[in-house]
């Protein structure tokens, strides 16, 4: 054994005595322990928080005085308690005196409090109770000798809002206290030098250190008898041959792309179910102790199968997880890698996985990611700066631990790796509207939220907000959500949750599968979805979204060159033929051309664009094309996208489409298009949601009468009217236009299509067109169609029931 | 004038898209749920600092119902200011503006649970009015009849081919009609919440709001 520099010896007997050996980057991690800022990549499995915590326990080993000595900060709540659990264990065979805590939303108000008088040694929690932590007055104390704070799966913090959060909340660690250091663990990713950017305190360097990633994946396309569906997402074909493969591997983890797809697909698995095998669901919409319940089933070793959506992507210690099977095209090639990461956590083990096409499009799409992966070619957008809308949650989470310095706040703010760059007018507009709301009318001078102190500090004005603002901390946007309950003369039972809109859908008598069983709507109850069992119906699909991800730019171009084959020897049968079909019945999409088709279904007439920009640009797309139809009366009543096309519906055929893609047109029109169409609106609400301007959550309880509350829309309309160039609507228009809009792919597609566009009209559904049927997300176009048709049902309502206009 | 024509106790009526009610006989124009003053009062009270325009955008439709309907009578329903104390902190320029709206008419303030005492503004302060045969109140009585009040704010969704439609609503049956809530910054309760289920009748219409005011069978 070679020299070790910084780990006692009697860790190096520990690791012997479990017939382990102190990995290299274990050791490379124990060595580099005094560097400001450590990025560590890792696969799953490599003992990668054994690599964070190692030069902790090293250092309290030696000096176990009481104090917080490292804050350990996860994406999921659940992670941060199987930390506690897998640290304990050595920590209490090396006989050391130290104390792990763990601290998230579910941690019991008693115990959140002791921990404040009283921190443990090393605490584990999720960037949200950061942030709360924060908020209270005495965290300069709880934190002055913090030394080291390690952020588990940086690379998933990384691509959203909640890593921008942590990014400031270790600023204001890092003034508290001088001296802390940074690890950053991540799974592989493309570009490992942004997450380093992101860790670090700017300007400090930050060493990466590259563990050896293990083995190739044993991966492949699994083989049905039967054939995939021609649409949807239900997978229902695979369903003998995934229960084949569950029962020769020890435990199976079933990933699914939305929550939706999960639970359709568990509830037709349960009933093919014939041998009992004891097979659970886990996702995010499911009641927290219906969750738990199966997270400890699992580490029992009780389960055979898991289906699940996103909430298992991270890096849970599930033991024995000797197969991975992807329902669902993976969409993006990084979050494949590391889903299939999950399998064999051994180190050294190749993990094995099997990818299942839910419909035959979804079958080029696997065939195409699995080419990417045995090319070892990871895809990823860049994110842009850090978010003005965190930034003010930061500014009302800094007021609420105390007066502070506008000078030195923003000192503090750009040495955050996302606000680095962050120009001080823009600091000092959300300092506005945090202080005044920053209207053109100054409304609020008498009840600022922040005042300005005669010693030129700022202060909250109303202790109350206090409470307020702690109360809607942090940067998770699920669109409002209901609970369903079992009616509560049968016991109320809590289920989950579905969506607002999806609840709003809903009729007595309508059945919906959650949790993996068939009920009945009832009735709508204080906020709540009251339903009974239904077990003999044919459920209505719950609708209610899980993550939808974008097909990144890099596999849609090897989707397309894939289509541009004659033939398609390294594809299925039956989906070759699905192709070929296409190409018979209408054409295949190809790069340099724009295909276009239009079809009647369903009392409805159909536009389908095959642009290959993705999920967002298509629906960009989506928004302008209907506004375009709306102005020449072709009466549009919505679409969807998905990241290959955008299907557009309404009352009128459209027999020329050159004149809907001239880009000049598309782009005059979307300065006025951006203002009043329904994702900038959810962009908006979730962006004032999170700059504190809508208040989701209120002391008391949540409230009971809808009165009460008034839409976001309201407010967003609202700004539009009169305060257009409000710094709410400014983050609005850049992140739609960054995100949601990604108005750059589509001029991209247009500028390769030049005026090369192939409409084809058919009397039905094309074989690519009927996929996009079944896709969720479907956004509604208010106008001219909404009156027609709102006249047309209500009349024949009034019809129906008998009644004239009045009573 | 696009509306929504009805009788109820014998009195024609008239729904309006905006969300007034019309009665052409006495030029009467009524609204309920103004909430004036709504975004002060969240900002007083310690909570976030609102677009302040909602009162300027409230009396801006209002002015154009007028203008519209030329009404010799307001009744504003109750629950014309968010708080009394919302009324008082009105900016100069918006009690003007009132003051402007209400020369010329009479104006009636019903009290409501919001703002239930005397308001430094013109016009007549009531706890209810009784016009032949309708009596205006705030919150609606069970077993009254021809009666007009507001304060559920009362919307409807209907669903046409896989789309949900939701609007404000008036409810209408033989009683009485409950009027949706005409503030820029209010909410809606569903008309198949039990407190507006057991207030209506089993055949009561639900007229929902928008550029043509269209019935329907009250939604359960």
């Amino acid at each position: 054994m070679k020299a070790m520099t910084a780990l006692p010896q009697m860790f190096h007997d520990w690791f012997a005595a479990q017939g382990w050996q102190v990995h290299p980057h274990q050791q490379a991690m124990a060595d580099r322990a005094g560097a400001p800022a450590t990025l560590l990549i890792a696969p799953t499995g490599g003992g990668k928080t054994m690599a964070g915590f190692l030069p902790t326990l090293a250092e309290l080993a030696t000096d176990p005085r009481p104090r917080l000595h490292t804050l350990y900060v996860s994406p999921l709540k659940a992670l941060a308690a199987d930390i506690r659990r897998n640290l304990t264990r050595p920590v209490q065979e090396l006989g050391l005196p130290i104390r792990i805590e763990d601290r998230t939303g579910d941690t019991p108000a008693s115990r959140k409090r002791r921990q404040r008088a009283d921190p443990p040694h090393i605490l584990l929690t999720t960037p949200e109770s950061l942030a709360l932590l924060l908020s209270y007055e005495d965290a300069p104390r709880v934190f002055a000798g913090l030394q080291r704070v390690v952020v588990d799966e940086i690379h998933a913090l990384a691509e959203s809002k909640r890593g921008d959060q942590l990014m400031l909340a270790l600023a204001r660690l890092q003034t508290l206290a001088p001296g802390l250091r940074r690890v950053g663990l991540s799974a592989t990713v493309e570009d490992p030098q942004a997450i380093a950017r992101l860790l670090a305190r700017h300007p400090d360097p930050c060493e990466i250190l590259q563990a050896d990633p293990g083995p190739a994946p044993d991966i492949a396309m699994l083989e049905t008898e039967e054939l995939p569906p021609w649409s949807g997402g239900g997978a229902g074909h695979a369903i003998p041959a995934v229960l084949r493969e569950i029962r020769r591997h020890r435990t199976t983890l079933i990933f699914h792309n939305t929550r939706a797809q999960a639970e359709i697909f568990f509830h037709k698995l349960w009933q093919a179910n014939d041998d009992g095998l004891p097979i659970a669901i886990h996702h995010g919409s499911l009641d927290r102790e219906r969750r738990e319940r199966v997270e400890a089933a699992m580490l029992r070793g009780e389960l055979r199968a898991i289906v699940c959506t996103g909430t298992l992507d991270l890096g849970l210690d599930w033991g024995d997880v000797d197969l991975i099977i992807q329902v669902g095209a993976p969409k993006n090639v990084k979050r494949l890698v590391q889903r299939i990461g999950r399998a064999n956590h051994r180190y050294n083990a190749p993990s094995k996985a099997l990818l299942v096409p839910a419909n035959r499009f979804e079958v080029v799409e696997c065939v195409a990611a699995l080419e990417a992966v045995r090319a070892n070619a990871l895809d990823g957008e860049p994110r842009g700066p850090g978010p003005l809308d965190v930034l003010c949650q930061h500014i009302l989470i800094a007021a609420c631990s105390g007066p502070f310095d506008a000078d030195a706040l923003y000192r503090e703010v750009i040495t955050a790796g996302p606000y680095a760059d962050l120009p001080r007018t823009d600091f000092d507009a959300c300092l506005d509207f945090c202080a005044t709301g920053g209207y053109a009318l100054r409304a609020y001078d008498r009840w600022q939220r922040l005042q300005r102190r005669a010693d030129g500090r700022w202060q909250l004005r109303d202790p109350r907000a206090v409470q307020r603002i702690r109360m809607n901390i942090g940067t998770i946007q699920d669109s409002d959500r209901l609970k369903v309950r079992m009616r509560r003369n049968r016991g109320g039972k809590p289920l989950g949750e579905v969506e607002e809109y999806f609840a709003a859908s809903l009729t007595p008598g309508d059945t919906f599968l959650i949790g993996g069983q068939v009920v009945r709507y009832e009735s709508l109850r204080e906020m709540t979805v009251e339903v009974t069992r239904d077990p003999g119906r044919k459920p209505r699909i719950a609708t209610f979204m899980g993550t939808k991800f974008a097909t990144s730019t890099q596999l849609s171009e090897r989707i397309l060159d894939l289509l541009a084959q004659p033939d398609w020897p390294q594809l299925p049968r039956h989906t070759a033929e699905w192709l070929a079909l296409q190409r018979e019945m209408s054409r295949l999409p190809e790069r340099g051309r724009l295909l276009i088709e239009s079809f009647p279904h369903e009392r409805r007439e159909h536009l389908c664009v095959y642009g290959f920009a993705g999920r967002n640009a298509q629906q960009t797309l989506g928004l302008l094309l209907t506004k375009r139809l709306e102005e020449i009366g072709a009466a549009p009543l919505g679409f969807v996208a998905t990241d290959y096309a955008t299907l557009i519906w309404g009352l009128e055929a459209v027999t020329d489409p050159a004149p809907l893609f001239e880009l000049t047109a598309l782009r005059a029109g979307l300065d006025g298009w951006l203002a009043g169409n329904a994702v900038m609106k959810r962009t908006f609400r979730s962006a004032a949601t999170i700059a504190g301007l809508i208040e989701r959550n209120l002391p008391g309880n949540r409230k009971t009468g809808r009165q009460a509350t008034f839409s976001s829309d309201i407010l967003y309309d609202t700004l539009q009217k009169y305060d257009p160039g409000h710094l709410m609507l400014r983050i609005t228009r850049e992140e739609a236009m960054r995100g949601l809009v990604d108005f750059g792919r589509i001029e991209d597609m247009l500028a390769r299509v030049g005026g090369r566009i192939d409409l084809v009209r058919t009397g039905r559904v094309t074989p690519f067109a009927a996929p996009l049927f079944l896709e969720v997300g479907k956004v509604p176009v208010a106008g001219a169609a909404e009156e027609r048709l709102l006249a047309e049902e209500a009349s024949r309502l009034m019809a129906a029931a008998g009644l004239h206009d009045a009573p | 004038m696009k509306g929504h024509d009805f009788t109820l106790a014998g009195a024609r009526l008239t729904a309006l898209g905006s969300g007034a009610l019309w009665w052409s006989e006495h030029r009467l124009l009524c609204v309920s749920d103004l909430h004036l003053g709504k975004s002060e009062r969240i900002a007083r009270r310690g909570g976030a600092t609102l677009p302040p325009y909602d009162t300027r955008d409230t009396l801006n439709r209002l002015a154009v119902d007028l203008a519209r309907t030329e009404a010799r009578i307001v009744v504003c329903l109750g629950d014309s200011f968010d708080d009394l104390d919302a009324a008082e902190a009105l900016p100069e320029e918006e009690r003007l503006w009132i003051a402007r709206l209400q020369a010329g008419r009479r104006w009636v303030w019903i009290e409501g649970n919001h703002d239930p005492g005397p308001l430094d503004l013109g016009g007549t302060h009531l706890a209810e009015l009784p016009l032949a045969p309708l009596t205006f109140r705030h919150i609606a009585r069970p077993g009254a009849a021809g009666e007009i009040s507001g304060h559920y704010h009362p919307k409807a969704t209907i669903r046409a081919r896989g789309r949900a439609i939701t609007r404000p609503a008036f409810l209408v049956d033989r009683d009485r009609v409950i009027l949706p809530a005409y503030g820029t910054y209010t909410g809606g309760l569903h008309s198949h919440d039990a407190a507006l289920a057991e207030l209506m009748r089993p055949e009561a219409v639900a007229i929902l709001t928008g550029p043509r005011p269209q019935p329907v069978p009250m939604p359960r």
